[in-house]
């Protein structure tokens, strides 16, 4: 088990760090593709669709 | 030609066809994403509740579950997109130039992870958090060849013409990757040699070794998760746009 001995800060520091970048970049690729999403079902919602896509209407 | 003599694609083509992808692929989001939570769970109760201390270094040993994760993750996403590369050179393959621009923001923050950790891990044990030494130098040129393939697909408007170029700027970046990997073999340098991945098996003790696989396969099924999640969202922003485009010139033409 983790005690709290010399150079805490450091490993600390570490494990913020990563989590931070981490959360931040799932965050980004999430919010992307929700962005992309909505930008397709815009296009679909204006009529804007791929023949293949409406032959299977 | 009659119909019977048409060749039909394999498995692997009908697989990684990009309409078949997206097919496929959305069954696999929701099982990785439970496999990364549970992984990250198990690895960071070993990391902080179920692991000794080094007799050297002490609690600084725990920087190594999450250094050495993205450390293995900077150069294997490389080496995706090294494959990604050649699939788009050799093959056309119409996933192969997806998969490369989908990893090079994954692979990037992994380095920048691996750098910053290590600085970190450094400071304490070898009392700097930079040295301009082959492992520590090769890895920020990984870093700045990541940056410059995101900067290189931002820059094109084509993105076909766009992922043969990049596809050669990757394979000739590849180069660094033994240069990382032999760097601690070839020089002198603070850095330790090789402890996990050696043709004798690893030098270290089960009960470090554990937590470190754990939070090698967390990071690794991280990865697995977001480039699946990345190729998708790729795969329909070229839709979108071609959709666009097509709408665009319809309205030009009336």
């Amino acid at each position: 088990m983790i005690g709290e001995g010399a150079h805490i800060e450091f490993i600390a520091w570490a494990y913020i760090g990563v989590t931070v970048l981490t959360v931040a970049l799932v965050a980004y690729v999430v919010w992307d593709s929700f962005r992309v999403d909505a930008r397709l079902k815009a296009l679909d919602k204006a009529g804007i669709r791929r023949r293949s896509d409406e032959s299977k209407r | 030609m009659s119909v019977d003599t048409v060749k039909q694609p394999n498995w692997f083509s009908r697989l990684a066809h990009p309409g078949q992808f997206l097919a496929w692929s959305r069954y696999l989001v929701w099982p990785l994403a439970i496999a990364t939570l549970l992984s990250f769970a198990v690895g960071l109760w070993f990391a902080f509740l179920n692991s000794p201390e080094d007799y050297q270094m002490g609690d600084m040993v725990r920087v190594m579950y999450v250094h050495v994760p993205n450390a293995w993750l900077s150069q294997l996403v490389y080496g995706v997109m090294a494959v990604s590369a050649l699939g788009t050179l050799v093959w056309r393959h119409p996933l192969a130039d997806v998969a490369n621009k989908a990893a090079a923001p994954l692979g990037a923050v992994f380095t920048a992870l691996a750098l910053y950790t290590g600085a970190l891990w450094g400071r304490p044990t070898w009392g700097t958090f930079w040295e301009w030494d082959g492992r520590m130098t090769s890895t920020l040129v990984l870093l700045l060849i990541y940056l410059g393939i995101i900067a290189l697909w931002r820059a094109f408007d084509d993105q076909l013409k766009a992922g043969r170029i990049i596809a050669i700027v990757t394979l000739v970046g590849a180069l660094n990757i033994p240069i990382i990997k032999f760097s601690v073999d070839w020089w002198n340098t603070l850095h330790q040699p090789a402890s996990v991945f050696t043709a004798s098996g690893p030098k270290m003790p089960v009960s470090i070794l554990t937590p470190l696989l754990v939070m090698m396969l967390a990071f690794t099924l991280l990865f697995a998760l977001l480039q699946v999640i990345r190729m998708r969202t790729e795969i329909l922003r070229r839709r979108a746009e071609t959709l666009s485009r097509q709408a665009a010139l319809q309205g030009a033409s009336r």
